[in-house]
């Protein structure tokens, strides 16, 4: 009698548990947005939904670049209980998409006009096989340098706009004693400075012939050794401790005058708004000299997973909001980032950010805007990671230049 | 009658108990251990990227692995670090056990210090290391701020030594547990071969050499067979650690295999390397079991 009321009891939680998960009007939402400045430019959709009476489970697994996210979602997907909405990078969607486990957005897409207002270098991302799967949120580009403008004053030195200029400034502040480029030594980071400094040397048909098409001519040419030669001249103006140190702690560098420069994506700023800092009086922004046209990118989106064969209408009224000019602009202002579609106001945004919206406006019309190699843009994840052990064992001084071009192309084809 | 039957049924009971309480784990470790190695030894054959999948694509993941010089760094390193990691340790461990087995004062709290930091786990030792040998808030600093400018030991930031940082937190982490077992062993050697030995006029450093070392045979090979594992599957201290760097400097194979596995969504891969990180391990433990079941015949 006993274990039949156990067996009653246990039926009767197994229902409540699956009534509270079908029931279906909340959005289960994964990302790895947990900082303070993130989760509050979340909170902006959070509500925007809630008043819409869409209610909002937030399962946020934390970790930089989002692999323990993705690691969390692999075993959700797998075990056949994928949630609404995960936030995901460059060529994990089309994966994804191609695993046949994402939804078709097309109606809502169709609906608001997706697709005049989003640059077709981002729709590579979210459109797979002429269907819309995710929903872009922002769009940082990550060829970007910030600089210390009290240091840079005191040594009389000028935004640099050539390789020539910029080498001659690392000189003098390294005359002066002061750390010219504060850097952080992971893979990730060596491979974005690596991302600003190939294209400044192959230019934007190079960087897409090299990255994007994964051409052996081009990835073990001497463009590419002297691009690597480059990243030895940049090593040699990183301070001794640089290895295994976080972004954010290099940015802190130039917020304290300690370093002159730093070489990262745009996530900076947010560092330097939070420390009190304003843009064009206290830091400079600036393109990654001989990039100035160019604008190397990545998004990040929110794949929507197919729950029963359609879109829901949770997921819909998700995806709409995602792509609502007001919430383009309230997030952005506050990520740092700039509005994944080109026809949003920039009244809201200061300058770095005005900049950083004129550029990708211009680079999308200009053809001039690639995806980022090292932020997962220009392949998968198996040839990004192959480039980023090439990359971070020339910075280390593993290789010379000319062994790292070589060792390039045997990486990249081994991974493709 | 019905008396008889009782007890008939309680021996077959009592014959039957231990196969019945013991089926499940039998089942559960059949499928969950057993059949995932087959399954993840199946992987390593197949073009399995993101997600598992079945394109029979034979030894190519093999060739790929041994193509990749990311590999042969996680092999040098393993190399490196599994000598030295179970040398220092057995040699350690083997000098503090016959100094503790000197019937000295204390001799039960020593025991504890030495073998504390076995009850933490690797990602305390590799995070507190991690602090301590950082120069610029560790050890380094401390020594120049104190006035010694000239004190460098800059080693968990230099690819050529950032391997040894990672043998000297094993070795303190495990150094404690491997006296313990040498201390037990120690304890079991009979006195009355040694009261002899004594008698014989035996000097205590030949007392050691000749007698009870050789004794201690047994605690040896439980110490290289704990170690040498111990030492393939090392991850999490390298990822507290170093992270596998600076660069790659660090890596290991259980590092290269989750990073190829779950990370770069080359899983192919990654299972061919576990596989071979399992073949290693069966290597080592296939000849002890071996030799340890003949023994017990």
């Amino acid at each position: 009698m006993r274990s039949f009321l156990n067996t009653k009891t246990a039926i009767a939680l197994a229902m409540a548990v699956s009534a509270t998960t079908a029931y279906a009007e909340d959005v289960e939402v994964l990302h790895w947005w947990t900082s303070g400045g993130e989760a509050a430019a979340l909170n902006v959709l959070k509500e925007d939904l809630n008043g819409q009476g869409i209610g909002w489970v937030d399962m946020p697994v934390a970790g930089g670049g989002g692999e323990q996210a993705m690691t969390v979602l692999r075993a959700r997907v797998t075990a056949g209980n994928a949630p609404t909405a995960v936030q995901g990078l460059g060529f994990d969607i089309i994966d994804w998409a191609k695993q046949g486990s994402l939804a078709n957005l097309n109606d809502v897409a169709e609906k608001e006009g997706w697709d005049a207002v989003v640059p077709a270098a981002l729709q590579q991302f979210a459109k797979v096989d002429g269907k819309w799967v995710a929903a872009p949120v922002n769009v940082h580009s990550t060829n970007w340098v910030w600089a210390n403008k009290a240091v840079l004053d005191a040594n009389g030195i000028a935004a640099p706009s050539t390789w020539e200029e910029f080498t001659a400034a690392l000189e003098t502040l390294k005359a002066a004693g002061i750390t010219p480029i504060a850097h952080g030594g992971q893979a990730w980071q060596d491979t974005t400075v690596f991302d600003a400094v190939a294209m400044s040397v192959l230019g934007i048909d190079g960087y897409r012939a090299a990255f994007i098409d994964l051409d052996e001519s081009v990835l073990g040419g001497d463009a590419m050794v002297e691009a690597f030669d480059r990243m030895t001249v940049i090593r040699a103006n990183v301070d001794d401790n640089f290895s295994g140190r976080d972004w954010n702690l290099a940015t802190a560098m130039v917020i304290n005058g300690e370093a002159g420069f730093q070489m990262m994506g745009d996530w900076a700023k947010g560092e330097f708004l939070n420390a009190g800092k304003v843009p064009g009086e206290d830091f400079l922004c600036f393109r990654f000299p001989g990039t100035q046209d160019q604008v190397t990118f990545n998004a990040d989106q929110f794949m929507m997973f197919d729950q029963s064969g359609n879109v829901s209408a949770e997921q819909a009224a998700l995806a709409s909001a995602i792509l609502s000019p007001s919430f383009q602009s309230a997030f952005n202002v506050v990520k740092g980032s700039v509005p994944a579609r080109t026809d949003v106001s920039d009244e809201a945004f200061d300058n770095c950010g005005k900049q950083g919206m004129a550029d990708l406006a211009a680079a999308a019309a200009s053809d001039n805007l690639v995806g980022s190699l090292a932020h997962g843009h220009a392949n998968p994840a198996s040839v990004k990671n192959a480039v980023f052990d090439v990359v971070t064992a020339h910075f280390n001084g593993e290789y010379d230049s000319a062994t790292a071009a070589a060792e390039l192309v045997d990486a990249v084809s081994i991974a493709k | 009658m019905a008396l008889h039957a009782n007890a008939d049924f309680k021996t077959r009971l009592q014959m039957w108990l231990p196969k019945l309480v013991l089926s499940p784990t039998v089942a559960l470790m059949l499928v969950f251990v057993y059949g995932f190695i087959i399954f993840s030894v199946y992987l390593s054959f197949t073009d399995s990227r993101l997600l598992p999948s079945y394109g029979w694509v034979g030894f190519e993941n093999y060739s790929k692995l041994w193509r990749l010089s990311h590999w042969e760094t996680s092999i040098k390193n393993m190399g490196i670090f599994a000598f030295l990691y179970i040398g220092i340790c057995t040699v350690l461990g083997l000098g503090l056990a016959i100094f503790l087995d000197q019937k000295i004062r204390a001799e039960g709290m020593l025991r504890t210090i030495y073998l504390y930091p076995m009850a933490l786990s690797f990602i305390v030792t590799g995070t507190a290391w991690k602090w301590f040998l950082d120069p610029g808030i560790g050890l380094e600093n401390v020594m120049q701020s104190w006035g010694w400018t000239s004190f460098e030991f800059d080693w968990i930031k230099n690819s050529d030594f950032a391997i040894y940082t990672v043998v000297l937190a094993a070795v303190w982490q495990t150094s404690g547990f491997v006296m313990a077992m040498f201390l037990a062993g120690l304890r079991g050697i009979d006195n009355e071969i040694l009261k002899a030995a004594q008698m014989d006029g035996a000097s205590n450093w030949n007392l050691y050499r000749r007698i009870i070392i050789p004794q201690l045979r047994p605690a040896f090979l439980s110490a290289f067979v704990i170690l040498s594992h111990l030492a393939i599957k090392t991850f999490d201290l390298v990822i507290a650690l170093t992270g596998g760097g600076p660069g790659r400097a660090t890596e290991l194979p259980a590092t290269f295999m989750y990073s190829y596995t779950f990370t770069r969504n080359q899983m192919g891969i990654g299972a061919a390397s576990a596989t071979i990180m399992l073949m290693t391990i069966a290597a080592i433990m296939i000849p002890y079991l071996y030799a340890e079941l003949r023994e017990k015949k």
